[in-house]
């Protein structure tokens, strides 16, 4: 996740609260899913920008998870996420977002 | 030749026509054939292409970003000190197969015959010289700086100069005028004190201090010596690729018109900082006289976004010859050295890259730009990747009544996948072929189970540097006209892509792409002996044919 991001994530929660953010990620692949959803749970692993040392602990999910799929119109997702679901490795992703949370998460829901 | 339907009589090609616009439900292919679009003497061809590569080993460390930001941030970084320890020679940069697919000496198919990852591999009694362009070694290069500097601000040493003079002399693009632009070097105790005193960017090679490119204005950040030296290897890697485009396809440079330039640099002072212009340097070091020109810039869409103008151009009459070219982006060398190195692998990003097309009126001969086949990422088309693919691939089939199939090479971002795999980034190209299969398989015009072989079929392994616009759609172009013209492909499509949120000017995302096919009027028509005219004359007659049975109805 890049500094303007992660500071972008961390001026939202400021403002809004941890328990009322919730990062969604589009990310290509496992491993770069984990690292920003490490980055917004127990802090940027680099320790290269503004969230270095700051555990969030926010609820972060992937697109391409039950978890956010379920929750919005089934048409709308066919139309703007449903090529890119086709393309990815769902199962590798939704394994490292899985361990991150349970590892990272503070909201247990 | 014909095929009966009803009483309407329709040639091959209609009859295609109309089932695909049957098979789509998409009335708009046959108006275009009324409204007589499909008219192929009106497009412009694709004559010649060139490729080039420059090997920059001392640049990595003193010019790229990735190097030149560490030393600011950790001087006594450990990355640093392993630099030197992962630069490949220039005998290993020309023998690396992608690098020999970039310059013409092997196909990108060829690349399958090599078991990734390709940096320990290598082409025997690879060539520097290839049948699209060359690869430079450094040396050479730095003197190339010097000659296509016009206000004196390249100094390079005595001794070096009188070294390098010898290879500028039998290189065989180099014209007298150019031989004569390196003059005599510079003492190395007046370099040293530009560098000291005046912030000259210093000129290696072999980690020596052999030369210095000066300041062009004291205050003026624009013209300091770091946007100078920048936008001087950018000029000369320009000219480099615009000289090798005229030599290998025997164009008369004196017929080119127009040049559109496309590079990722902009050239200007404090009061325009991008006022331009590229394009007339490098025609004016070509020699092209009779030719003007300007700079395009979209980030890595450049090139596509500039193919498509110059086809345009052409059809429409307003210049005959337009050339097409950029130079290299000294700033990407080593943009991944930091993985490469952690995964102890040579730095591959070593090279600038450059290329240069030349976009002429029809000759009948070599493949056609469809101007009338473009995709285009809109305002308003979002950025999802689903969006952005939608725009780029299905809008140019649906304007030819085409399927995802019926283009028989896509050439999309291609990035060598040994450079950007160790970084995290994957293999590009590949993604780009999964992303155009799933929309296949969303058009319905492939099964789920494609997906996996539709990159074999349909793609290419990446074999460009990552040089930002270099490998975006363009690099396929030189191969593209040979299997077009020679038969074994009928149909491309080149889609560039640029970041332009980078600019921080807006948050869109860009694209352009293009069909190039094969020119069916010397082919096709010449073989049936069937003209323009005739098939006219045909059409004629069936509409006749067709409203007398209206009539009799």
């Amino acid at each position: 996740m890049d500094l303007e991001n992660q500071k972008r994530v961390k001026d939202l929660v400021e403002k809004h609260g941890e328990e009322n953010v919730i990062v969604l990620l589009g990310a290509a692949e496992a491993e770069a899913s984990g690292l920003a959803a490490e980055t917004v749970t127990n802090g940027d692993p680099t320790f290269a920008g503004p969230l270095a040392g700051v555990q969030l602990g926010l609820r972060v999910y992937h697109v391409v998870e039950e978890q956010f799929k379920g929750e919005v119109d089934g048409d709308i997702y066919e139309d703007q996420i449903g090529m890119m679901e086709m393309v990815l490795d769902v199962d590798e992703i939704v394994s490292e977002m899985t361990e991150i949370r349970n590892e990272f998460c503070k909201f247990n829901d | 030749m014909y095929e009966t339907l009803g009483t309407f009589h329709l040639s091959p090609f209609q009859v295609r026509i109309l089932q695909k616009r049957r098979q789509m439900k998409r009335p708009q292919c046959l108006k275009l054939v009324e409204r007589g679009d499909f008219k192929m003497s009106d497009y412009a061809v694709i004559k010649g292409a060139s490729y080039i590569l420059v090997h920059t080993p001392d640049m990595i460390l003193h010019n790229g970003t990735t190097q030149t930001m560490e030393r600011l941030a950790n001087p006594k970084s450990e990355y640093l000190k392993q630099i030197p320890n992962h630069l490949r020679s220039f005998d290993e940069v020309v023998s690396y197969p992608p690098n020999q697919v970039y310059i013409g000496n092997n196909k990108p198919e060829e690349l399958h015959n090599f078991e990734k990852p390709w940096f320990d591999k290598k082409i025997e009694n690879a060539n520097r010289y290839g049948k699209f362009g060359e690869i430079m070694p450094q040396d050479e290069f730095l003197a190339l700086i010097k000659m296509v500097d016009v206000f004196d601000l390249v100094l390079l040493e005595k001794s070096f100069t009188n070294l390098v003079r010898k290879n500028i002399n039998t290189h065989s693009l180099m014209t007298d005028d150019l031989k004569a632009r390196l003059k005599d070097g510079e003492e190395i105790a007046v370099i040293e004190k530009f560098i000291k005193e005046q912030k000259a960017e210093a000129l290696y090679h072999n980690s020596k201090l052999v030369g210095c490119v000066k300041r062009a204005h004291e205050i003026d950040v624009n013209l300091n010596a770091h946007v100078i030296h920048e936008n001087l290897i950018s000029k000369a890697s320009g000219v480099l690729a615009f000289l090798n485009l005229i030599e290998k396809n025997d164009i008369d440079v004196n017929s080119i018109d127009y040049v559109i330039e496309c590079s990722e640099e902009a050239c200007g002072d404090m009061n325009q900082r991008g006022g331009g212009n590229f394009a007339k340097a490098i025609a004016e070091m070509g020699g092209a006289v009779n030719a003007t020109g300007s700079d395009l810039r979209a980030f890595c869409a450049a090139p596509a976004h500039a193919l498509i103008d110059a086809a345009s151009l052409v059809k429409a009459g307003t210049f005959k010859n337009v050339v097409i070219v950029a130079g290299g982006a000294v700033a990407k060398l080593g943009m991944n050295g930091k993985d490469h190195v952690k995964k102890d692998l040579p730095i591959l990003e070593d090279v600038l890259g450059g290329f240069a097309v030349l976009v002429s009126e029809n000759d009948g001969i070599n493949p056609i730009v469809r101007t009338d086949l473009v995709g285009s990422h809109k305002v308003g088309t979002g950025s999802s990747p689903q969006a952005v693919m939608t725009a780029l691939i299905s809008d140019p089939l649906d304007k030819g009544g085409l399927m995802i199939t019926d283009v028989d090479k896509y050439s999309v971002e291609m990035q060598n996948p040994d450079i950007t795999k160790p970084a995290g980034a994957g293999d590009v190209p590949e993604s780009n072929y999964k992303m155009i299969a799933a929309l296949g398989v969303k058009r319905k015009e492939l099964e789920r189970k494609d997906i996996a072989t539709f990159a074999k079929e349909h793609g290419m392994p990446g074999w460009a540097p990552t040089q930002g616009h270099i490998p975006s759609g363009v690099p396929y172009i030189g191969h593209a006209i040979d299997a077009l013209v020679n038969g074994e492909i009928d149909r491309t499509m080149i889609v560039g892509k640029g970041s332009l949120f980078l600019a921080r000017m807006t948050n869109q995302f860009d694209g352009v792409s293009v069909i190039i096919e094969k020119n069916v009027i010397g082919s096709d028509d010449k073989a049936t002996g069937i003209s323009e005219d005739e098939v006219k004359k045909m059409i004629a007659e069936a509409m006749r044919n067709f409203a007398s049975h209206l009539l009799e109805g």
